[in-house]
């Protein structure tokens, strides 16, 4: 990887020891570093036109007072003073974090079981097909699974006729019109949408872990439970960190579902960061303060995911 | 290796805060808006005439009603040199979408509009003013263009920025059959009769009005017919209008948002009203899951399709009897973009819509609605024994006791979505009071105002 790189293998590693490059030296390390700024510019150009440029827009409008017409009025941090006092706009951080229980935590509790269970039957066609469903929620569109969804959940939908079946018809309600079942119900499809994705990685993890761990463990005369904590959960811990960190951001920056499900009903129970962005964005036509939650919402993802991150691969390294 | 490690970093974070410096000063040497150039251009002159020469007239209209397609294939077969390019979306995507199309370099000619006061601000909409004079739209009853006037800041008064393409009219659809069954033989007269039917339905079983409250606030339809009877409705037209030192906080809006509450206690409103959407509502109704609908006439050919015979509509009543109807009606507003490439041939489309007799057929027959226009226009007339022939009546008679107010809604561009929608919502549920909806409401418009 360092000869790739053009410097030359001096053999030790102390950078002050490193002897001063020749003048060839130079002009290879130079000419390699120019091929490869070549092959990722057109990734790099991409990259700074439709990330880094609406980044550093997003940062300028949220100082700004603006309608996304008319002419700006700079209004410093006010925006991100409105953000933290908001009564509102915080209840509606606090739903996004209600919502890392449900896409977060519970598909990747969920997931360990299921990738135990199915852990065995992996291979050969039934093991395909408990795969292939397993993972179909997260091929459907999030917005057919909302709509899907919202029809189980209405007040004559599947969810009640079966409460009703079995005698609890007292239960049965409109659980996504309902103040208090709301946020839970839209919680309960994004688990449903996630659930899929976090077994499969973590099936896939646990194909990787060797045999004899496990053999050993046994003769240990370790049982299932003891054999999961001691083997299968320390060794997904990549694992789990990309599960968890993919379901937050999901978590966080959720929209298609709530926007589907519940348009952020009832009251203000189901409004997530995302959906009031685009309603302060579009409707209100209030880009500043869109953009400055849209800011905080990204910061807050960064310190939910960073110590994950650090977390998970921390030992390895 | 190590060496890479700690390099490369460092390396990622130069050209990181490079490139957003790059970024940075790309961007921000302006505030946000500034480099726009006036595009109102000076209204000198106004053609009245079409002319021969070819044209392409862009409309932006509303996706699921079909009365501006059909309006744009008459004026095609009629003037064959005028093409239609319609695009379709639907009304909150136009809300969301209106003020970039029509600041963009592809503004279409004519739009269907919502709140226009920002637009007018912005310098989006041209000002038909000319037009009024040239094509003696002075014809017309002032109250039919009144709600499209905008002056300084405030809506009723000042310069015309639309027209409608067919002028609908709200009130109450009901099934004839359930209302047979309770026993109700003709529309009621006052509020306390209406009440009345709303209890003998619950306590016969029926489910006494089918109402939205999902997505947006279906029972601010209830809600502001009541708050019209229960005060001035001048009062609640400049709330709306935005005149200096209007008021949501009002006895009238109170007594209605506590009648509502009442109401929604009572169980006339569905349990999951607040998970119902617009589509869901009608489809109920039509499924005869309802005795009452508060609605609009643009559903009437809908019903009268879907339920031939069986619906029937009403103003909503006044608080005493004999007293004067209030309803909301709105025209469904088309305005001319001012970056108009046509400007004339749409104002010349505007005016055909309200003059040419086949156009007012249409926008009976297709739209549901008044189409408006002069007053010694005969107005066209729909088939007998159709809820759409009930609802025309109903338009003619409110513009005979001049009860027209446009829907709070309306009153800025957020507050439906940002107020009424979710405190309607937590009123119903029992997680909002009357008296703090009520502040909630004019804080909010406040708020708004201030911007």
């Amino acid at each position: 990887m360092t000869s790739a790189l053009g410097s030359a293998p001096t053999g030790h590693d102390d950078r002050r020891a490193r002897p001063t490059p020749t003048r060839a030296h130079r002009f290879r390390w130079a000419r390699a570093a120019g091929t490869g700024w070549l092959y990722v510019l057109p990734a790099l150009v991409m990259y700074a036109v439709f990330v880094l440029r609406p980044l550093v827009l997003t940062l300028q409008y949220s100082l700004y007072d603006w309608n996304g017409i008319g002419v700006a009025r700079w209004v410093g941090l006010d925006n991100y003073l409105t953000v933290f006092t908001d009564s509102d706009l915080l209840k509606i951080i606090g739903n996004a974090m209600v919502l890392i229980v449900f896409f977060s935590f519970i598909p990747v509790a969920l997931g360990l079981l299921v990738a135990s269970m199915v852990r065995r039957i992996t291979t050969g066609a039934f093991g395909t097909v408990v795969r292939t469903i397993l993972f179909l929620p997260q091929v459907i569109p999030l917005v057919a699974a909302g709509i899907a969804w919202s029809w189980l959940l209405s007040s004559n939908g599947l969810v009640n006729q079966a409460l009703r079946a079995v005698g609890l018809g007292g239960v049965a309600r409109a659980w996504l019109g309902d103040f208090d079942t709301a946020l839970p119900a839209v919680g309960v499809i994004g688990a449903w949408v996630l659930l899929g994705l976090c077994t499969i990685l973590l099936v896939t993890g646990m194909s990787k872990i060797d045999p004899a761990l496990y053999e050993a463990a046994r003769l240990d005369g370790a049982g299932p439970v003891r054999e999961f904590l001691a083997v299968t959960l320390p060794s997904l811990r990549q694992e789990i960190g990309v599960c968890l960190t993919v379901t937050i951001i999901a978590a966080l920056a959720s929209f298609d579902i709530v926007y589907i499900s519940t348009s952020g009903g009832p009251g203000l129970q189901t409004t997530v960061p995302g959906l009031e962005i685009y309603r302060l964005a579009f409707s209100q036509r209030q880009v500043g303060l869109a953009s400055a939650l849209a800011v905080v919402l990204m910061l807050l993802v960064l310190a939910c995911v960073l110590p994950i991150q650090r977390l998970s691969r921390g030992e390895k390294q | 290796m190590a060496e890479l490690l700690t390099k490369f970093p460092r390396r990622r974070t130069v050209l990181l805060a490079s490139l957003l410096a790059v970024g940075m000063t790309a961007t921000a040497c302006s505030a946000p808006g500034e480099d726009r150039s006036s595009t109102q251009k000076s209204d000198a002159a106004v053609k009245t005439e079409l002319g021969t020469d070819p044209i392409t007239l862009d409309m932006y209209a509303e996706t699921g009603f079909p009365l501006a397609k059909a309006l744009a294939d008459e004026f095609s077969k009629q003037h064959s040199n005028v093409k239609f390019n319609i695009r379709e979306d639907q009304f909150t995507v136009i809300v969301e979408n209106a003020p970039r199309v029509m600041a963009s370099d592809n503004s279409p000619d004519i739009i269907r509009l919502p709140t226009m006061v920002d637009l007018v601000k912005d310098d989006l909409l041209k000002n038909l003013d000319p037009y009024f004079t040239a094509y003696g739209w002075d014809k017309f009853p002032a109250s039919q263009l009144m709600q499209l006037r905008v002056g300084e800041n405030t809506r009723g008064t000042g310069s015309l920025y639309g027209m409608g393409l067919g002028y609908s009219v709200t009130g109450v659809f009901y099934n004839k059959k359930l209302a047979s069954q309770i026993g109700m033989t003709q529309p009621p007269a006052t509020v306390a009769e209406f009440e009345e039917l709303l209890a003998k339905a619950k306590t016969g079983g029926v489910q006494p009005i089918m109402q939205f409250n999902k997505n947006t606030a279906g029972i601010n339809f209830p809600h502001q017919a009541l708050q019209n009877q229960f005060g001035d409705p001048t009062q609640v037209a400049d709330w709306i209008f935005q005149k200096p030192g209007a008021t949501f906080d009002t006895p009238a809006a109170l007594k209605a948002t506590q009648t509502i509450q009442k109401w929604a206690q009572a169980g006339y409103f569905t349990k999951d009203a607040n998970a119902l959407d617009y589509a869901g509502m009608v489809g109920e109704f039509q499924k005869g899951n309802g005795l009452f609908m508060f609605n609009g006439d643009w559903e009437s050919a809908n019903l009268d399709k879907s339920m031939p015979g069986n619906v029937g509509f009403f103003l909503f009543p006044t608080e005493s009897p004999g007293g004067k109807h209030v309803a909301m009606s709105a025209p469904n507003t088309f305005g001319v973009s001012a970056k108009a490439k046509n400007p004339d041939a749409a104002a010349y489309f505007l005016n055909w819509v309200h003059t040419n007799a086949k156009a007012r057929e249409i926008s009976v027959t297709v739209g549901g609605s008044s189409p408006g226009g002069p007053s010694d226009l005969p107005v066209p007339s729909a088939a007998p024994n159709t809820v759409l022939a009930e609802t025309l009546k109903a338009s003619q008679q409110l513009g005979a006791e001049n009860g027209a107010v446009d829907f709070t809604a309306n009153a800025t561009g957020g507050i439906f979505a940002a107020a009424i929608t979710p405190e309607m919502q937590k009123l119903i549920a029992g997680q909002q009071t009357p008296e703090g909806y009520v502040k909630a409401v004019q804080a909010e418009y406040q708020k708004e105002l201030s911007r």
